[in-house]
């Protein structure tokens, strides 16, 4: 029998404690090279101006001792698991539970959603961290129509939800429009800045098209800091008012919510409703895009997504299909904007930075694009994940961004793939890149 | 006209500044075909660690300007150049033939990691450090007063500039290194049938890039004389649109397209406002790719099915 690749790689395998104590070495040494000046120096700006420096070599040491550990400790996992893709055979029972878990999990999910201000109602921290992952499903949903479905690599959707959070912050506080007048507009706004955005980008390929809507949203950004007498700028805009339940103020007043109905009024009303609105938007946004997927507009996304010179060829306006997709997603944006700025009260640029792109698109990788659950999932770990590293405050964003990058390799089509399979009753195979050309838009 | 001419000199140093960072840019996406993300973060790292080398060789009590110069430019570009090979080397390589979106998230993760990497190891405030090199000359004298000046720091900024890319275009046009990377970004499988050694020659595009970064960190903290964590996103935007603006995978292109942001930026400041200057340079990277995608010295790309 010839050695198959397989086999060569269980020859390394015997590779001994010389080799793995030789890689630990060099990547410590080269982890001193890259900690030495950057953590063992720390500088600071003094009082005066005056920049001033003392040594850390406790931390620069046990960073180095870190790395060569974590050298040891990945190689031996490496040569324990072996290669990773290797065959994995799933028993039919366990294929038929999963896929059992898989048609129920997402009722479940969701009524397991409505009932959350029941069990928790007591609960505020709860209750705002989970109007918080509905806010980000929503965005995550959202967005995952121009990423997951249309295949258009958008790193500026934030600026939609900024389009949206400004409409409807501006309109109430200057023309004092109640919310349910500005959520349609809000959307119909960022929509056609979504348009906006499509057509200079109608021809640019993936990469190139990722950078301009990186730079749209800067813009979009920078134009609310700068834009003092509109938007308040830097300050924001403040005393943007809450949300009536169609005209009915949820207050403690005589004709508020509480006192119609004869019950006694409680600041968790409006957490409440504020919960199964944003619930009833996500829905609505998840919704619209099953229907979408059916509708000839839906197939067309999709075929844009795996080829656009065969989708031209077939004869399908490609014009048509980018615009409907930035406009479609750039509308839940907009919608998840309004109610952002109705849920804080107040809103100011420091809301919509680039990390605020990054994290919903993270979610959306993360989720498998396309997959609506998914996304939910991804939805609710990046958050709830956000929230346990709270305390670590500045680490936060690091984690974070390690985190991207860990997935990346470890996972390149997100933990819940909606296009590759997720068990492999064989062998893993890798789909040529060739075959499958996300962002080539 | 002074006016005019005084911000012409100011706008080249900056373009200067910024074709250094463009060039790592568009040698990275001329191999790999990436958007390396994390580049303007790279120079950013190159700034710091610049700002720490200058720092001990002060205490240490050196005082000839040239020496600290030349060390600092040395140790900023090698540990540097070590950051790009091992970020390629983590973040990259493993995904070189995953599916395209891939890669390019890992940069932006990467870049992140970055960002607050040094915000943890060094602290979230601006640092300052004083002039280093003062003086200049002045130029031209108007009858109103005002004076065009060139200052010191301006001309090496400058100089610099040109004999790296002297260097640097020896490297790519004369080189066995230089034909191996110019074979790879032509046709990675032929030229590794060929005896090219491609995942060597792509860690070395990453090192040279990332020490061009250095070197224009170096700059940047010379001629500012500040460093702070964030000045990376803007920097590298602004970088790319330059190679973007040149034609990216164009090595000259990268320069003139770096020598024509900083002038579009430094005009605009001057004329028009300062707040925006941003958001003309962003403008223009929309407008560049709406009209002309290629840039100016780039070759057009055909897509096959």
């Amino acid at each position: 029998m010839t050695a198959t690749p397989h086999e060569t790689k269980n020859a390394s395998r015997t590779a001994g404690i010389p080799f793995l104590l030789k890689t630990a070495f060099i990547n410590a040494a080269i982890a001193l090279v890259l900690f030495s000046l950057m953590v063992g120096i720390r500088t600071e700006a003094g009082s005066d101006g005056q920049l001033t420096y003392w040594a850390r070599f406790g931390d620069l040491a046990s960073l180095v001792a870190a790395v060569f550990g974590g050298s040891i400790v990945i190689e031996l996992l490496r040569q324990w698991i072996g290669p990773t893709g290797t065959e994995k055979l799933v028993p039919a029972s366990v294929q038929s539970s999963m896929s059992f878990v898989g048609r129920y999990l997402a009722p479940a999910l969701l009524i397991f959603t409505l009932l959350v201000p029941v069990i928790f109602y007591n609960q505020r921290y709860i209750l705002d961290l989970a109007i918080l992952v509905l806010t980000y499903v929503m965005l995550g949903w959202g967005l995952n129509v121009v990423v997951g479905l249309a295949g258009l690599l958008d790193l500026g959707y934030v600026a939609f939800y900024a389009v949206g959070a400004y409409s409807y912050g501006l309109l109430a506080t200057n023309f004092g429009l109640s919310f349910w007048v500005c959520l349609p507009l809000a959307g119909i706004l960022a929509a056609f800045w979504g348009v906006l955005l499509g057509f200079p980008v109608l021809r640019l390929r993936g990469d190139y098209l990722a950078i301009v809507t990186l730079a749209f949203g800067e813009i979009i950004r920078l134009v609310i800091i700068n834009w003092q007498d509109l938007t308040g700028g830097p300050n924001g805009v403040s005393g943007i008012p809450r949300p009536s339940f169609f005209g009915i103020p949820l207050d403690n007043s005589d004709d508020g919510l509480a006192a119609k109905l004869g019950i006694e009024y409680s600041p968790t009303h409006r957490i409440v409703f504020l919960f199964y609105l944003i619930l009833a938007l996500a829905l609505l946004t998840n919704w619209v895009t099953i229907r979408l997927r059916r509708l000839p507009i839906g197939r067309a996304w999709e075929a844009l997504r795996e080829d656009e010179v065969a989708c031209r060829a077939l004869g399908i306006n490609t014009t048509t299909t980018k615009l409907t997709a930035f406009a479609t997603g750039a509308m839940f944006g907009g919608f998840a904007g309004a109610f952002f700025a109705t849920r804080q009260g107040f809103i100011s640029p420091e809301s919509f930075t680039f990390q605020e792109s990054a994290l919903v698109l993270a979610i959306v990788v993360l989720g498998g694009m396309g997959s609506q659950l998914g996304v939910a999932l991804a939805a609710l770990a990046m958050i709830g994940g956000f929230e346990l590293f709270r305390s670590l405050e500045t680490y936060r964003m690091l984690v974070f961004g390690m985190a991207m990058v860990l997935i990346m390799i470890w996972r390149p089509r997100g933990l819940i793939g909606h296009r590759a399979p997720t068990v492999y009753l064989t062998k893993a195979q890798t789909i040529s890149s060739d075959l499958v050309k996300e962002g080539h838009g | 006209m002074d006016y005019f001419a005084q911000q012409l000199i100011n706008g080249l140093v900056l373009g200067s500044i910024y074709g250094l960072i463009a060039i790592g840019y568009t040698m990275v996406y001329g191999i790999v075909g990436m958007i390396n993300f994390a580049h303007g973060d790279i120079f950013m790292i190159g700034g710091f660690i610049a700002l720490i080398t200058f720092l001990i060789l002060i205490s240490l009590g050196l005082t000839a300007i040239p020496v600290i110069l030349l060390v600092v430019l040395l140790v900023s570009m090698a540990i540097t150049a070590l950051y790009g090979w091992t970020i390629e080397r983590i973040a990259y390589r493993p995904l070189r033939h995953s599916f395209r979106l891939a890669p390019m998230l890992s940069a932006i993760g990467m870049s992140f990691v970055l960002t607050n990497y040094s915000q943890v190891a060094q602290g979230a405030r601006v640092k300052p450090i004083p002039p280093f090199i003062t003086g200049g000359y002045t130029l031209h004298e108007s009858a109103d007063g005002f004076v065009i000046q060139l200052s010191n720091i301006q001309i090496m900024v400058v100089i610099t500039t040109i004999v790296l890319l002297a260097i640097f275009t020896w490297l790519v046009s004369r080189t066995r290194l230089g034909r191996d990377m110019r074979a790879c970004e032509q046709d990675q499988t032929m030229a590794a049938l060929l005896g090219v050694n491609v995942d060597r020659t792509i860690s070395m595009t990453f090192v040279i890039g990332a020490a061009l970064a250095a070197v224009a960190g170096l700059m940047y903290l010379l001629y500012y004389g500040l460093v702070d964590f964030f000045m990376g996103f803007v920097a590298g935007i602004k970088a790319f649109t330059a190679a973007v603006l040149g034609g990216i995978g164009s090595l000259p292109g990268a320069m003139l397209g770096g020598l024509a942001i900083g002038l579009i930026e430094t005009f605009w400041s001057a004329y028009f406002s300062v707040e925006y200057k941003d958001v003309a340079a962003f403008s223009i990277l929309i407008v560049v790719l709406i009209f002309m995608p290629t840039g100016l010295l780039g070759r057009p790309e055909v897509e096959k099915v």
